[in-house]
């Protein structure tokens, strides 16, 4: 049967067929539909970790233990898995093991463009990377027999592109593999120096036959066209290309990144008069050319850009000068840049910080919105967990406590924020920590978390007490409160006495993000116009439903969710 | 057939994704070779979303370039405007006239530019605009605005009327099947009259 699919349900059908056990990861755009779609089928267990490490972890236990496993995240999760991902080269496996991550060019969603095929490189361990849905399938399965045979963990690379793109996929069945006997070997797991350096000729070893294993492996191909030009490239790049070019060009198509063949590259350059490299990030296979010798056109020569996405559009005019016609209006069109929802809890929180003219350390969420104008409230955000031990050190040399505070989610906070503030507590720091409790991971679209109560599988999970955890990492109990953001009085306060605090804080911002089903929706609030002065009070909390008309504010009834925010805004009780 | 190239653009949160989904789900059905590109993540939240939905013989890139889109499916009038350049020569627009106001023009940074349709009409384009929010509450359920463009733009997409409603008929929620129908059908009728 032919299914419509999005790359990472195809992934997910993939590792169901190849008869996976366990799945743990932690959510990050754009990899979170493959754990999320692994959580339907009931063969598979699949759970979200506190982060990347915690499931590169997890998942490397269980394929140990004996049972096929996989972790997926985002580019930036591999960052934080990066300490066991090096060591599993050096430990093997037992059952297969994939680590999935997902490459963001052009980010859509994320803080930078790194390029994961660096690390599948540096930690020496194999990679495959699918071009469409069906191969999203395809490459989930057969990366488990590459990972058996050679006895190491596979780095299954994904882009937003292929991610988030449906197409047809070919159903299967799923394999049933008994779970493998466990054999202790401790020259093999435990990575104390005398077995490291042993295992490390082995590794050297198996990273040579794989090598031998991609020059003539299924998923390098070529399809020929002519002598006059060759492309090689990868993934989605290969879906412009071929847009781009047609029949016009002969391609090399590399589905296995880590290694990259020899003998096949220096083979294909030879047989044609002029070689194209196309990659979107860094210049992997472009730099593996240029070492073999090869001249190539690709970004080291500025042909081709080494930032952003890249699209048939893009190949056309930078190597085919080809520009299509197209028309366009003379007004200027405004950018339409992503806010808080209406009733969005946060918001509050921002307007409050703003008003009181705090700096803000940001962190990783929907929270980091409250950079955008009118808010402004934000000053730094730079990587999941940051905005605690950022904000320690920035305190450490200016002093100025009482005119910073951090400002992190749930998710997140329990992700890498938890260190951050035993930190703050141990060195002496009296910094003021704003978690903002949704109840819920809410920029990837909603995934339960330790603080939710609620496990992927949709079991109940202990309900984890924020409160009693920040008390024991050592922050005094009467300098952690809970407030409802939604009162900005009662916020306002809080945030006041707890910055003049000589010692560290935490205030907990509770209320449900505004798109669970469990947020309580009220009636559209109106305004006034007989009363209201068009003072623009009520605009300074940045709610997309409220404009001005005529000198009037005017709340849009059909996306107003009664909040009540703008309402103790208005100093003339326009609102209600 | 040659490849149709359609570009579904709308606000986070407007419900492109089902859009995509009755496209993509019904050019499967007619045995076209299909690539959809969805947007997930933060401009989910607000911000302004485009979904590309080709089908054909052949179809290899899921992005549609400028200039080369056959037919703009779009939830808000001026993220019609913002995509008008993607449009081929010879191309159509079909658009909702409503209107949500961005951030910049909310804080007064931008203004929303006036008579949006008539300046496309003005350059020769093919522009159909339709109160798809009167429709959505005629057949009593607001949140069906999006099905109804999908029924206003049924002629332009090369997929014939039955396959469109059975591809709508698998993807919206079961619980609300007929409203959903009635608000494509009434889309369908209304393209049909003008
Ligand atoms: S208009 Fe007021 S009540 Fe409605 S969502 Fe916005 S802030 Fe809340
Ligand atoms: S705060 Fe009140 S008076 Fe001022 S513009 Fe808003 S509704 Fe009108």
């Amino acid at each position: 049967m032919k299914k419509l699919m999005l790359g990472n349900e195809a992934a997910a059908r993939g590792l169901y067929e190849a008869g996976v056990r366990f799945v743990s990861s932690y959510p990050g755009t754009p990899s979170t539909e493959i754990t999320e779609n692994t959580a339907q089928y009931k063969e598979i267990y699949s759970e979200w970790a506190p982060n990347e490490k915690v499931a590169l972890e997890a998942a490397l236990g269980a394929a140990v233990g004996g049972g096929r496993s996989f972790c997926g995240m985002k580019h930036v999760g591999l960052n934080v898995a990066a300490d066991p991902l090096f060591v599993t080269a050096y430990t093997g496996i037992s059952a297969g093991m994939v680590i999935g991550v997902a490459d963001d060019p052009g980010m859509h969603s994320s803080q930078n463009e790194q390029d994961s095929r660096h690390y599948a490189k540096a930690a020496k361990l194999p990679m495959l990377e699918p071009a469409n849905s069906a191969e999203c399938r395809d490459y989930a399965k057969a990366a488990f027999e590459l990972s058996e045979r050679f006895d190491t963990p596979v780095i299954y690379r994904l882009t937003t592109r292929v991610s988030h793109s449906r197409s047809a996929v070919e159903l299967g069945e799923r394999e049933e593999i008994p779970v493998r006997p466990y054999a202790k070997d401790a020259s093999k797991h435990v990575m104390m120096p005398a077995n490291a350096k042993r295992r490390h000729y082995d590794v050297e070893a198996h990273l040579g036959a794989l090598a031998e294993y991609a020059e003539n492996c299924p998923f390098n191909t070529v399809e020929e066209n002519g002598t006059a030009l060759g492309i090689i490239t990868a993934g989605n790049c290969w879906n412009y290309s071929k847009e781009a070019y047609g029949k016009t060009a002969s391609y090399l198509k590399l589905g296995m990144l880590n290694p990259l063949p020899r003998k096949m590259i220096l083979d294909f350059a030879s047989k044609h008069e002029m070689i194209i490299v196309v990659e979107e990030l860094d210049p992997v296979i472009e730099e593996h050319c240029r070492a073999l010798g090869i001249n190539v056109i690709g970004k080291q020569d500025g042909v081709l850009p080494m930032c952003g996405e890249y699209s048939e559009e893009l190949l056309r005019e930078k190597l085919l000068g080809d520009e299509r016609a197209f028309c366009e209006l003379a007004d200027p069109i405004p950018p339409r840049p992503p806010v808080l929802c209406p009733g969005c809890p946060h918001r509050g929180v921002f307007y409050t910080l703003s008003k009181l003219r705090l700096n803000v350390s940001g962190d990783i969420g929907c929270y980091t919105l409250g950079a955008v104008a009118p808010l402004s409230a934000i000053d730094t955000v730079y990587c999941m967990g940051a905005s605690i031990s950022s904000l320690h050190g920035a305190c450490k040399v200016r002093g100025e406590e009482d005119k910073w505070v951090s400002v992190i989610g749930d998710s997140t906070f329990m992700h890498s924020g938890l260190t951050g503030l035993v930190n703050v507590v141990y060195n002496g720091g009296n910094t003021t920590t704003i978690i903002l409790d949704n109840s819920i991971t809410g920029m990837t679209g909603h995934q339960d978390n330790p603080l939710t109560g609620k496990t992927l599988m949709g079991e109940k999970a202990p309900n984890l007490c924020l409160e009693d955890i920040c008390s024991s990492l050592g922050v005094p109990r009467e300098h952690i409160r809970a407030v409802d953001p939604q009162d900005l009085k009662e916020l306002e306060t809080a945030i006041k006495e707890e910055v003049a605090a000589a010692c560290p804080s935490v205030i907990i911002c509770r209320r449900p993000c505004a798109l669970l089903k469990t947020a309580v929706r009220k009636p559209a609030l109106t305004v006034d116009s007989s009363k209201c002065v068009g003072c623009r009070s009520c605009m300074k909390i940045g709610c997309p439903c409220i404009s001005m008309d005529n000198k009037k504010a005017r709340i849009d009834a059909s996306i107003c969710v009664g909040c009540g925010l703008c309402e103790q805004m208005c100093r003339v009780s326009a609102i209600g | 057939m040659k490849n149709m190239n359609i570009m579904i653009v709308g606000v986070g949160g407007q419900g492109s994704l089902l859009a995509s989904k009755i496209l993509g789900k019904a050019a499967m059905d007619k045995g076209f070779d299909v690539k959809v590109s969805e947007v997930h993540g933060m401009s989910q939240r607000g911000g302004s979303v485009v979904t590309y939905v080709r089908y054909g013989e052949e179809v290899y890139s899921p992005v549609i370039c400028r200039g080369d889109c056959d037919v703009i499916i779009s939830f808000e009038l001026l993220e019609a405007a913002r995509w008008l350049p993607n449009l081929k020569p010879g191309g159509v627009i079909i658009t909702s006239l409503q209107k949500i106001n961005p951030m910049p023009v909310i804080t007064g940074a931008a203004v929303y530019p006036e008579n949006i349709v008539g300046n496309i009409k003005g350059l020769g384009v093919d522009i159909r605009a339709y109160d798809t929010e009167s429709i959505a509450r005629e057949v009593g359920n607001p949140k069906t605005s999006n099905v109804a463009l999908i029924g206003l733009a049924q002629t332009a997409l090369g997929i014939d009327n039955e396959t469109l409603r059975a591809a709508v008929a698998a993807c919206v929620p079961q619980k609300a099947l007929d409203v959903n129908l009635a608000a494509y059908d009434a889309g369908v009728k209304l393209a049909g009259a003008v």
